[in-house]
């Protein structure tokens, strides 16, 4: 099963993987945790579902994710 | 388990200074990306612009240089003609390549020289601090041009792919941009046919990037995506200004 993880200590938080990108829904911006550049990282709500299209990864400025299979 | 998406090795392992949302990050990945792809790493020389990213030399996993404002296109040359077994790359934001640089750039199309320009375009000058660019939109509020730019006063914004189509020379002329997947995936070919074109001694590539300046729009990273997919875009449409490569089969 495809696996996607973020690199929290990476991630800036910006949400740009959060809107829209991923097909099937399971990113968004962390309402609890916080990086120690103090940024919310992106979070993975049901890695499960992931289908691994690489699609956060292309978009991620960071890049703060990876995608296992 | 595999990895099947994750950082390339023609990055280096330093943590990106740019702000949150910003499109260099994705345009770096992209060309270190293809370093490796293209085994061309150990060849490469890339010139590093002024500008957010006068820091790439730390980002970039190859041999890079640091010229003054806009003269990427000049240095290049230079490092081509006396090493033309190396691969060069000029990475250079709108500031850079289409206000001081201006000069140097149409030259080395005009020249046809065997290099490769990255040009990042986000309509407004960002280390400085958000004042108005040669390619800032009509009516798009900067630091300089707090009413809207003012076309009486401040003239037109230049379109640099559609300038240089205007030469002879050019080999490969695109406008892409990074900001959604598909877009992004399209300027991954965009990027790699310019690579190509360079290994093959084919001549000029140039790919011009619109990428998102959240905080010098003064929006979300969200908003600003969304921005150039409504608004700059209808003023640089996307495409092929020109491709040899197609002309002549």
């Amino acid at each position: 099963m495809p696996q996607v993880k973020i690199l929290e200590e990476v991630c800036k938080g910006c949400g740009l993987c959060c809107d829209e990108v991923c097909p099937v829904d399971i990113l968004i911006l962390s309402p609890n945790r916080i990086n120690s550049s103090g940024y919310h990282p992106a979070e993975v709500t049901d890695n499960g579902k992931c289908i691994g299209c690489g699609y956060c990864f292309k978009i991620c400025p960071e890049p703060a994710i990876e995608v296992y299979k | 388990m595999k990895q099947l998406f994750g950082r390339p090795n023609g990055l280096t392992d330093v943590l990106q200074r740019y702000c949150p949302g910003c499109g260099h990050g994705i345009v770096h990945r992209i060309i270190g990306d293809l370093l490796i792809k293209l085994n061309i790493r150990e060849c490469t020389v890339g010139i590093a612009p002024v500008g957010c990213s006068v820091f790439a030399d730390e980002y970039f996993n190859c041999d890079m240089i640091q010229p003054p404002h806009g003269r990427g296109p000049a240095v290049s040359t230079g490092i081509k003609r006396a090493r033309p077994d190396c691969i060069v790359f000029s990475y250079q934001g709108d500031g850079d390549l289409a206000a001081i640089g201006t000069a140097e750039i149409v030259h080395a199309a005009a020249r046809n020289e065997n290099i490769t320009i990255v040009f990042i375009n986000n309509a407004i000058f960002g280390m400085t601090g958000g004042q108005l660019a040669p390619t800032t939109l009509p009516g798009m509020k900067s630091t300089t041009s707090v009413q809207g730019r003012d076309i009486k006063k401040q003239g037109y914004p230049i379109k640099v792919c559609e300038l240089l189509a205007g030469l002879d020379g050019p080999y490969y002329l695109v406008r892409t941009a990074v900001n959604t997947p598909k877009n992004v995936i399209n300027t991954e070919k965009a990027l790699k046919n310019a690579f190509v074109n360079q290994i093959e001694n084919k001549g000029f590539s140039m790919v011009e990037i619109l990428s998102m300046c959240p905080t010098n729009w003064g929006m979300t990273p969200v908003q600003s995506k969304k921005w150039v997919d409504d608004t700059m875009m209808k003023y640089y449409p996307l495409g092929e200004y020109r491709n040899r490569a197609k002309e002549e089969k």
